[in-house]
Formats: C-alpha cells, structure tokens, sequence
C-alpha cells in the first residue's frame, strides 16, 4: 500500500493506483481529455500534468502510479504554466465554433479553456481543417474539432469489440476515422458521443436541435431491454429529446445501447392520445367513458372463464398487479405476462433470474451461452462478458447460432444435442454423469427420431470434451440460457436440463443463499472470491415486464389458459374478450374472433386489431417499478407527461373496476405500492437484489423433480436454436415508430445481421 | 432689515422675479419637440425594437446557438432549430415575446455574430397583444428595413465594444 502526500495531504492507496486516481479519491481536480476510467490509458493529451518532487519535469499523472514517499503537486506553479501550455497547443487547431458546435455547454474543452486558456491566440497560422467522416446514421463528425484524445478509438477497440475507428496519418496530418467510409456497425456507438471530450462526435438524430442547458434531466430506467439500463431522460416542454447512460456499476456501468439511446423519438410517433372503439369495423375517437361502458357491457355479456389478460414487454409491475387485481375481481384465471409464449418453470425465483447477477460475471472464468446472443438480447450483458474477457482467464462457449459477439468464444453445437453430449461428457478423474438407469442419449426422445439419420451423439465432441473440460476445471462457471432456448415449446425441459448442466458443473456452489450474494453493491473480483457464495445459473430474459410479471404472478392461475392456451381459445372462439396490456408481439391474427381491449402507448400491431383502445403511459411518462433480469426492482421516474388524454395505466384499469362495480382496494400509487409489495415483498428492495429464504433453502427443487423415472428434461427436441432478434433496431412498439431506428435498420443491419436484412 | 423686507413685499419683488425668469426663457431655445414630426437625438446605443440581420449576401446571421435565448433575464426569447438543407445550423422559429421584454440588451451582447440587435426604432405600438409576439419574419423584415441605421450604430459603437 503504497503512501503518498498530494498537495500536503498524506494518502494511502492500493497498489497500482495511479496519481490521477489518488487526486480524484482526495477530491483533487485534475483536467483531463484522454484519460477515461473504463478506456487504457494513453497518456497522449498531457492536461492532467502534475508536479512531482525530485522529478525534472512535470508527469502526466494519469499514467504515473503512486509510489511510496511520492510528493505530489496539483496547484503549483509549474503546473498551472505546464496546463496552459498544452491548453495552448490544444486550441492551436480547434476551431472557434463553439457558438455551432452541439458540445457547447457540456464540453471538457470549453469547461478547462476556461481555467487554463488564454484569452487570446499566439497563433498567425492558418488552422488544420479535416473532411468530415461518415459514421452511418448515428454518429455526426465535425473532424477539426477532434483533439485526438483517442478515446473513441479505444472504446471501440475495448468496450465495443468493434476496432472500426483508429488513426491515420502522423503529427499534425492524424486523423481519426475508419480509413474504408462505413458506418459503425457497434450497437453501443452512441456512447462515443458522450466519451468524445470535444464536439467532434455528436448526436446525429439531434444534431443543432438542443442545448444542455435548456433540457430537463429525470434519472430514469430503460425498458428496451431486461437490463434495465439507468438512463437519464433529458426533456425539453413535454418531449423527450434524448437518453443519456447514468452510472451504475452493477448494471450499466456508464454505456447504454444504441437502441435505449436513440429509440426516444419513437416516443412523438403513432402516440395513442385518446381512446378509440370500433364501430362499423373502423376504429373511431371516443371519450373515456364510451370505451369503459363498451367494455363493461362486453364483459358483463361474457363468462369470467373467457376473458383472459396478456401483458407485453414494456408493462410496468404497478399495471400488471393491478391489471391481475382485475382479472381476479372478475374471477378470471387466463393471464400471462410471457408474450413469447414460453412456459418455463416459474417455482423458484432464481430459475428465472440472472442469479449471478451482471456484476457477477467479471468474477466468472468459464461462460456456457446457450440459446442466446447477448449482444442483441442484452448488450450490457455481452459488454461485461467482454470486458471480463479482456482481463483475460476467462472462457466462453456457445450453444446455439453462431453469431458474432464481439469476442472468440468456442462454438460447440447449435442443437439441445449440445447439452446432451456435455451432460454425458466424461471428464478424466470424475464419474460419468449419474443417468438414473438410462443413458443420457436415451433422454433426448426425438433423438433417434431424427429424418436426416443423425447419430444421437453427433457432432463437434473434440471442441466439446475441451469445453467440458474448461467447465470442470473453472472455479466460477456460468451458463446464460436465454430466450432462444426458453421460449420454445420445450422450453421447460431445457431449462432443467441447463439446470442439470449448472449442477454438474458445480455451477451452483453449496453455500449460495446462505448469505445472499448480491444484496446491493459492487463485489471487486479480488475480495475472497473463495468464499463468495456463487450462482452460474442465470436467465438472460428479453423483456422489461418479465421478471416483474413473473414475480408478481401474472401467469395462468388455476386451471386457467397461459398464452398459448389464452390465443389457441381465442381462435376457437373460445375467449370472448382478451386484455392486451401493451402486448403487440403475440401473433394478432388468432384474435380476430375475440373482442380485443389495447391499452398501450403506441398504435401498432394490438391496437390495430383491438376493439376498444385505451391510451397508456410509456416508460418516460409514468412513475412505476421495473424489475430487470437480474430480479432487481428499479423505480423508473415521470420525465414527460403522456400525450391528449393518455393516462398511467394503472390509474386506467383503477378507473374501469369503478366501473364495473368492482372497485379494487387502492386510489393511489403509494397504496397500491404497499398492497402489491404485500403481494410480492421482493419488489420491496428498489435497487437491490433479494434472495428469498425459499430459495435460497431448495434452489430449483422443482426443476429437478422426475416423471415416469424420466429426468425433467425429458422431452427436449433437437430443434436448432435460432435468433430471437431478427432486427435489433426494432423490438419494441417504441423503437418501431422511431425514424432513427428506421434509419439504423436500412443502413447498419445489412452490415451486422445480413440475414434479417434481407 | 425689516425695513427692506416690507418694501420688497410692498412692490411685489418675488413676483416680478418669477415673471422676468418667464420672460427670460421666452427667448431660450424650445426644448419641446412637435413629436411625430420632430424627433429628438438617439444614441448609437439606444435599445428599441428588435430585429435580426443579414449578412450582406443576403445570408441571415443567426446560428441558433441560443445564448440569447439563454441569457435573457425576462424569458422572452424562444428558438427552434435544425440543420438546414444545406447542413447549416440555423433556426427554425425564433420568437420574441415582445410584451416580455425587458430591453436590457443582453441578447445582442450575447450574440457572437450580431444577429440579433436592438434597433433605434421604438414606434412599434400596436393595439393587440399579439401584434407584439414577433416571429422571425417579422425581426427579419425589422432587420431589412433598419439595416442601414443598425449597422451606422453599430460601427459608431465599435471602438467601445
């Protein structure tokens, strides 16, 4: 540990700090431009100088680690004259357009002209002018401005995974760009906008729309994804002009996607603001009151077992409870919240949650992907898996398309057979997996049954054994299983089979649960990593709703229908009338005989096939709880009100029990927050994750439960896995109303995802 | 001296004092102006009506950088903008709420391109509130019309800036 003295104070620090860290721990400013605590550091925009005694000349304090006995100066002369001067040299070539330049008023470089420029230039010299460079749809370059800090390039290279952007040429002819014009092909470009310290790279979308300064910021959460990525939301006059990444280290660290980013002008298009019913097969303006009496009369016409309830991928957990509260009241038992149609195993909360937590992959040294591309179904996921990587001793493997992540990974099938064949892998030094009397090739039932003749199994077993061999010799493996494998109809069977391959592996350590492992906070990979308690098996869920949904219940009650059940009825002419709450991505057509209700924000596919269309709230414009797919409830803030007559949507179903005459037990958001944490006190913890006793007692007891002497995996098919994100720049009804992402999907998606391009 | 007082009082003294002083200014030059036909002197750096300029090729000044729309004390100020067709940075609506304004000036110390100016004109009465919402057609035109005194105050003004 080394100790130091900075500006007269004395400091310890652990080793390897280096003297501009030491300087921030103190609350020591220090300008800088290259310097980036996620990025390397180059040390190649020499503002962060300081003086350190017995040194001839100042040090760039960004690449200097502490040493002992250091005495270090941050505010003395020398150093004062050595900032100015490189300030100088800095300014020679940056234009003086910050009155045109979107930066203006959150510029590293004009905030630190202001302490250490001149007022005025030495310079006679014609400046450096540079051609602009075309970064595709999101990106603007105004290049003279770039005081080559490189931190564009270097995000590219290391957080990004996508080293498109480098420098050419040498001394005063460098540029940087991407040599070949292309767009960017990273989903996590947008971040270069913020870590550019000058305005050399801004915000296409919104380009000389707005200053900083005139912007209402609201520290939020995103929906885009189950990440649940903290946002801020910053607005001008009731509209949401952009979304800016907020810190937080065990989610987002400071990045968002593409996606969460730029998908906010999707919020001022196709916007339901007022409630429409269909009369004479169009739908018409309404008042509320219509459309409520329309939907009562329906409902009193229909018997409480054909209604039924479905909720979508951006329903907060306030609209699910109380739309539930209703369903119940009505006495209606078909409801689900899992719109992709998965009926996995809900018994437990960690066999549905992301148990290792985001943070908790920087302490893995083995990943098994199964069924999922994290870099579309959760970038921050694929970003920390990234970044784990970097740091090297680390491994991952794939089941399911091979698509490209950013980072090598092993391939080792794209088949359940895969999991099959590593669950019968033989591991020197171990005994064969207990098969429970059958042999593991046996379990996979359409096995045998395949047309093509394939042997049961086939395939790939040198890449497999090393694998196998990687996941038993790992000290914290994981295995991610995400939507590609749990929303197929055998998802349930493959999800105990994963769990099967959690437990052999030694994925789930025995004393998980006994403290709870991630009760808020970052764990630094270095504190008794022996000792943690360690959970490998996570769900990387894709939608926002969905861990809410699943722990509040949202799902078929007694003897009820879940979704499958729910629109199979309903193309029977079995469900008389089906809730959509914001659900869009459920096939619309099988409702045609039902009398539809769509509440939701936008008008897309439900609402076009509804009957009554009650107008909702988006994320921006309501106040509610979101959990994300680590099982980790966040408040989400009201930014901007919802447009006409749009209301939060739990105040629209509160409204509609009065109705019907069955008014539910809360008139506020604070009372229903209180009865739905009753309902759910794993919603209690904002922030936090919690792990219930339950679970942490019998993890997955029910996943490992056997019929007929068959393990609970029995009944996997040996389907290939496929994407379940075609196009990455739509997912949602909000990113498919955006321009921008309309944008993104004609000239970046034939670069990254050629197939669903086409 | 009481002597003196009472004849002062006697022969109305104070009185013939006030009407020589009347009489006097008979013969000094008028400081009353027939006003809508005599106006009096303006300074170079007189604030009135608003307008924005053009450069002299016809190519308006404003950058919708909003420092204006940023420094104005009264809020008066409200601009839009994106680029234009050509990719430059201009505004699309620049609205002045003229019944807002204060006339401190700090919108044309703030331009960094003088675009917008307060001009030496200051009969712009109108009868309606809405007459005095100005839109950017309307400081424009205020800019062409006023161009020639603007810009002879404005150089007047140079050397102090």
């Amino acid at each position: 540990m080394p100790k130091l003295t900075i500006n007269g104070v004395e400091l310890e620090v652990a080793p390897g700090t280096s003297v501009l860290q030491a300087c921030e721990q103190l609350g020591v400013e220090v300008p800088r431009f290259c310097y980036h605590d996620k990025l390397s550091v180059p040390a190649n925009c020499r503002m962060c100088l300081v003086e350190v005694e017995k040194t001839p000349k100042p040090v760039a304090s960004c690449a200097l680690p502490c040493g002992d006995g250091m005495i270090v100066h941050t505010d003395s002369p020398m150093v004062h004259k050595a900032r100015k001067g490189v300030m100088e040299m800095l300014l020679i070539n940056h234009p003086l357009d910050c009155p045109i330049c979107d930066q203006g008023g959150e510029c590293d470089l004009q905030d630190q002209a202001m302490g250490y420029g001149f007022d005025r230039s030495r310079y006679a010299e014609m400046k450096r002018a540079v051609k602009d460079k075309e970064l595709g749809p999101l990106v603007k370059t105004v290049m003279t401005r770039c005081i080559h800090c490189t931190r564009c390039v270097r995000f590219a290279d290391e957080i990004g995974g996508t080293p498109e952007l480098g420098g050419v040429f040498r001394g005063e002819h460098m540029e940087i760009g991407t040599y070949i014009t292309k767009a960017l092909t990273s989903e996590l470009s947008g971040n270069l906008i913020d870590i550019c310290p000058v305005g050399a790279l801004t915000n296409k979308p919104l380009a000389f729309e707005v200053r900083s300064w005139e912007l209402q910021k609201t520290e939020t959460i995103d929906v885009m994804d189950a990440i649940g990525c903290n946002i801020r939301v910053d607005a001008r006059g009731g509209e949401v002009m952009r979304v800016l990444p907020r810190l937080n280290e065990d989610i987002n660290e400071e990045w968002i996607n593409d996606k969460t980013r730029f998908a906010c002008d999707g919020l001022k298009r196709q916007r339901l603001d007022q409630p429409y019913v269909r009369r004479d097969g169009k739908l018409r303006p309404a008042s509320w009151v219509e459309a409520f009496t329309m939907i009562a009369t329906k409902l009193r016409e229909t018997s409480p077992g054909r209604v039924a309830a479905i909720a979508g991928d951006l329903a907060d957990c306030e609209s699910m409870f109380a739309l539930k509260t209703l369903m119940q009241s009505i006495g209606s038992p078909n409801m689900d919240c899992r719109q992709d149609g998965a009926e996995y195993d809900v018994t437990t909360r960690a066999a549905y949650i992301m148990n290792s937590g985001i943070a908790g992959i920087e302490q893995a040294d083995a990943v098994l992907l199964i069924g999922t591309d994290p870099r579309h179904e959760g970038t921050m996921v694929n970003a920390r898996i990234r970044k784990r990587w970097l740091r090297g001793g680390m491994r991952v493997g794939m089941i399911g398309a091979a698509v490209d992540l950013g980072y090598p990974y092993r391939h080792i099938g794209n088949t359940p057979q895969a999991i099959i064949n590593l669950l019968s892998a033989v591991i020197p030094g171990r005994e064969p997996a207990p098969s429970g009397g059958a042999n593991p090739e046996s379990r996979l039932v359409s096995c045998s049954k395949e047309p093509n003749g394939m042997p049961a199994c086939a395939g790939m077993t040198k890449e497999l054994n090393d694998f196998a061999q990687i996941l038993q010799n790992a000290k914290k493996p994981m295995v991610i299983v995400g939507a590609g494998a749990l929303a197929r109809p055998d998802g349930a069977a493959l999800q105990a089979a994963v769990f099967e391959l959690a437990e052999k592996f030694n994925m789930i350590q025995p004393d998980w649960g006994v403290t709870s492992p991630m009760s808020g906070g970052t764990k630094s990979a270095t504190t008794s990593s022996e000792v943690t308690p360690w959970n490998g098996f996570n769900v990387l869920q894709l939608a926002a709703s969905r861990v809410g949904g699943i722990d509040l219940g949202f799902l078929p009650q007694a003897n009820g229908f879940g979704l499958k059940g729910i629109l199979d009825a309903a193309e029977n002419g079995k469900m008389d009338l089906v809730w959509l709450l914001g659900a869009d991505e459920i096939d619309t057509q099988k409702l045609n005989k039902s009398f539809v209700i769509y509440q939701g924000h936008h008008g897309d596919k439900g609402a076009h096939i509804a009957d009554v269309v009650l107008p909702g709230s988006a994320y921006t414009e309501k106040s509610a709880i979101y959990v994300n797919t680590e099982g980790r409830p966040q408040m989400a803030l009201q930014a901007v009100f919802p447009p006409g007559q749009a209301r939060e949507d739990w105040a629209i179903i509160r409204a509609f029990s009065e109705v019907i005459g069955k008014p539910l037990l809360f008139d506020t958001l604070t009372q229903l927050r209180t009865k739905m944490i009753e309902a759910a006190p794993v919603l209690e913890n904002i922030g936090k994750i919690s792990v219930t006793p339950a679970q942490a007692g019998v993890p997955f007891g029910s996943l490992k439960k056997k019929e007929n002497g068959m393990p609970a995996f029995a009944g996997m098919t040996n389907e290939p896995f496929m994407p379940v994100i075609g196009n990455f720049y739509m997912t949602d009804p909000i990113s498919r109303a955006s321009v921008t992402m309309a944008k993104c999907t004609a000239e970046i998606l034939p670069l990254t995802m050629p197939e669903a391009a086409e | 001296m009481k002597i003196f007082k009472r004849i002062k009082h006697l022969f109305l003294y104070e009185i013939v004092c006030g009407f020589a002083l009347t009489f006097y200014y008979m013969f000094k030059r008028k400081v009353t102006l027939n006003y809508p036909y005599e106006k009096g002197p303006l300074s170079p750096r007189f604030r009135g009506e608003h307008a924005l300029r053009r450069y002299p090729n016809g190519e308006e000044r404003c950058i919708a950088c909003k420092l204006c729309e940023a420094i104005c004390p009264a809020q008066a100020i409200t601009i839009e903008a994106e680029p234009r067709e050509d990719g430059s940075r201009r505004t699309t609506r620049y609205d002045i709420d003229m019944t807002k304004c204060i006339y401190c000036g700090l919108c044309e110390e703030a331009c960094p391109v003088d675009a917008i100016v307060e001009g030496p004109n200051f009969e712009y009465a109108t009868e309606t509130h809405e007459e005095l919402l100005y839109n950017k057609e309307r400081l424009l035109a205020n800019g062409d019309r006023w161009e020639a005194e603007i810009a002879a105050n404005l150089a007047a003004d140079a050397r102090y800036r």
